[in-house]
């Protein structure tokens, strides 16, 4: 490999990216629209559901059961109603997700151990379904002495990393990841094809120029615009939503530069088989789905059957998670997170060595 | 020792033999001109012979390389002006020329120079900020060949170079083409033009993937002395429908109101064709005409319609 041939590709792909506008608003857009989406308008644990309470006992104890469920969070009550009639009829109007019910002989159902609080749930959103039967579990043993039941916390979920329960904290370093996925699988998975859609690749190969300088050549660029996209996002992240970072940051920047090579051998790998750019981004897709639903980012990764949970091992994007979380989150090091740094730079070499075998220099 | 040298080239494409046995010697200095239609191999051939494709069978040497063993020593000593123009259309005259430098091994202490120089030579001084995407056809491969050159190589291939390019660009680009032929630089330049082959010190015709004549266009069109006759007739249209059935005769085409003629034989040609008229009733002259590459594109494809000047494309 030559240094100024390899320099030369370098500024020539910098020098066309400069003039790539649309590319160019990609690189910060982005991150920034996925922040403020992510950190704003999509929320995954639901607070503040519309509730109508009809409270037919009225003694102290059921007040405070109704009390309790609305300190969780999880509902807000916008309707007081006489009869469970009331309830079901705003329900079906929308105007309430949840009804609490508590009948009349609360007091005597509880002492009997039946079933003393009703919850109506509108089941047509499964998430605010999940939400109310959370709430439902919510413990009704009187406690004899007060006669008033347990704490809220003796059934809420201990939540050790992100107390408040609030996705931005989970949701920002993951969106490292998710951005660096889509961008950089994206980008150089373009770059080389563009060259070859566009004719140039003719040129290329007539020269001097080797496929590892051409490739890293290409690449290298990338690097920087993707370090340049964590911090965006780290800076944002903190600065909108106060994501605490417990580890160190230069642990960050090695993460995301681990993640940041491994999307670009992919891209690479793409570049070699597609044959139009059109082709290069629809291949973008089928990497890029399986890691926001498979890699932990979206759903609990350890929730999900064991056929996923395989498929998620095999993307890089699955183990950045694991790792910058463990770092921003529990203040983690990277010694910690050994077995997730082997994976990438296995994930990485495989994928460069399959792109340069693949990469032709011929036309044939 | 020639600058080029191919016995047997041979190349496949799955079931399409896109050249089939092509033999070739290309003198040093020399224009050596690559001439027939689209899709007889000329651009396969050319790719082939700087390496970009692996023939199917054949030998091949280039400036004493053997190709495609010896591809990787050979890139820095030829240029290659691909069809299709091949620079890059998003960045600047000058940016596409410091490129090419720098990948072409030109040291770096004389690109500067050495682009300088070539901005004037091919009238560039003035657009040197233009992007490439932004300039006509004929500039564009005014560009490609500047880049093609900029490293001075002995050996310069071009594909149809003007194939997009207006007739007093290609008297521009042709004239550029000798200056560097007169410097010492073999040139292999492919064209479907005639009047282009026939400026070249020496052609080859390919069909259908075989070398069908090769030779100086003077050696070419003289070995048709006799075969090639001249009809001037009344009712040119009919003549042409008379001749054109007359066993011995190749092609009959009108030019103006005569018809060109050529014929596999030239020692009967004329009775033969003087009879033929006489039968059918015709008053016509029949004389002989001067040979032109058109004819030794026909007598050597043994198909008219053979590409010629300012009708191609």
């Amino acid at each position: 490999m030559k240094w100024r041939r390899l320099s030369a590709v370098m500024v020539k792909e910098v020098r066309q990216l400069r003039r790539d506008r649309i590319t160019l608003a990609m690189i910060l857009g982005i991150p920034v629209m996925q922040l403020i989406l992510f950190g704003y308008a999509i929320n995954l644990n639901l607070r503040g559901l519309a509730a109508g309470i009809a409270d037919q006992a009225n003694t102290s104890a059921s007040r405070a059961v109704v009390m309790d469920m609305v300190a969780s969070g999880v509902i807000e009550p916008q309707l007081a109603a006489s009869t469970p009639q009331q309830l079901t009829d705003a329900l079906r109007r929308g105007e309430i997700s949840v009804g609490i019910v508590v009948p009349p002989d609360f007091e005597a159902r509880r002492f009997e151990g039946r079933e003393a609080v009703q919850v109506l749930v509108d089941g047509s959103d499964t998430v605010v379904q999940g939400a109310a039967l959370q709430l439902a579990r919510m413990p009704l043993e009187p406690t004899p002495s007060t006669g008033r039941m347990a704490r809220e916390d003796a059934i809420s979920v201990v939540s050790f990393y992100n107390p408040q329960r609030r996705s931005s904290i989970n949701i920002v370093p993951g969106l490292i990841g998710v951005i660096l996925t889509m961008t950089m699988v994206l980008f150089t998975g373009v770059a080389i094809v563009r060259e070859r859609e566009r004719g140039n690749m003719e040129l290329l190969i007539a020269t001097p120029v080797s496929r590892a300088e051409l490739m890293v050549g290409k690449v290298a660029p990338y690097v920087l615009i993707g370090l340049l996209q964590t911090s965006v996002v780290l800076g944002l992240g903190t600065w909108l939503f106060g994501v605490p970072l417990a580890g160190s940051l230069a642990d960050v920047y090695a993460a995301a530069m681990l993640l940041i090579v491994a999307n670009l051998s992919l891209g690479l790998l793409i570049s070699t088989r597609a044959q139009s750019q059109f082709q290069a981004m629809q291949m973008t897709f089928f990497v890029f789905l399986p890691s926001i639903l498979l890699s932990g980012f979206m759903f609990p990764f350890r929730g999900m059957p064991l056929w996923a949970q395989m498929v998620g091992e095999v993307l890089p994007l699955t183990h950045f998670l694991r790792i910058v979380r463990g770092i921003m989150l529990k203040g983690a090091g990277f010694t910690d997170l050994q077995a997730d740094v082997y994976a990438m730079a296995a994930f990485t070499l495989a994928a460069m060595a399959i792109a340069v075998a693949r990469f032709r220099q011929t036309l044939d | 020792m020639s600058a080029i040298r191919a016995r047997g080239l041979t190349r496949r494409f799955g079931d399409l033999l896109a050249v089939d046995g092509v033999d070739l010697d290309v003198p040093r200095a020399h224009v050596y001109g690559f001439l027939g239609p689209n899709g007889s191999g000329k651009s396969t051939t050319i790719r082939m012979l700087c390496g970009l494709l692996t023939p199917s069978a054949g030998e091949i040497e280039v400036l004493g390389l053997s190709i495609p063993a010896q591809a990787e020593a050979l890139r820095l000593r030829i240029g290659y002006m691909t069809q299709r123009f091949s620079l890059f259309e998003d960045l600047t005259v000058r940016q596409n020329l410091e490129f090419l430098a720098a990948v072409l091994g030109v040291p770096k202490a004389e690109s500067r120079r050495r682009i300088d120089e070539l901005l004037v030579q091919y009238n560039f001084t003035d657009r040197q900020k233009q992007l490439a995407g932004t300039m006509s056809g004929g500039q564009k491969q005014r560009l490609a060949l500047a880049g093609a050159v900029i490293h001075m190589p002995e050996l310069l291939f071009l594909d149809e170079p003007t194939s997009a390019v207006d007739p007093e660009s290609r008297r521009d680009f042709w004239e550029k083409l000798f200056d560097l032929a007169d410097a010492g630089t073999t040139l292999l330049v492919s064209t479907h033009y005639m009047d282009e082959a026939e400026r070249c010190h020496r052609i080859a015709i390919l069909d259908t993937g075989r070398l069908v004549a090769d030779g100086t266009p003077v050696e070419l069109t003289a070995a048709l002395v006799g075969r090639c006759l001249i009809v001037h007739a009344a009712a040119p249209r009919r003549a042409q429908h008379v001749l054109t059935g007359v066993p011995g005769v190749l092609s009959v085409a009108q030019v103006g109101n005569a018809l060109r003629v050529l014929c596999d034989d030239g020692s009967v040609a004329i009775d033969r064709l003087r009879a033929a008229l006489r039968a059918a009733g015709m008053e016509a002259a029949v004389e002989p005409g001067t040979p032109n590459l058109e004819d030794v594109f026909v007598a050597s494809t043994g198909r008219p319609g053979a590409p010629a000047a300012g009708r191609a494309a």
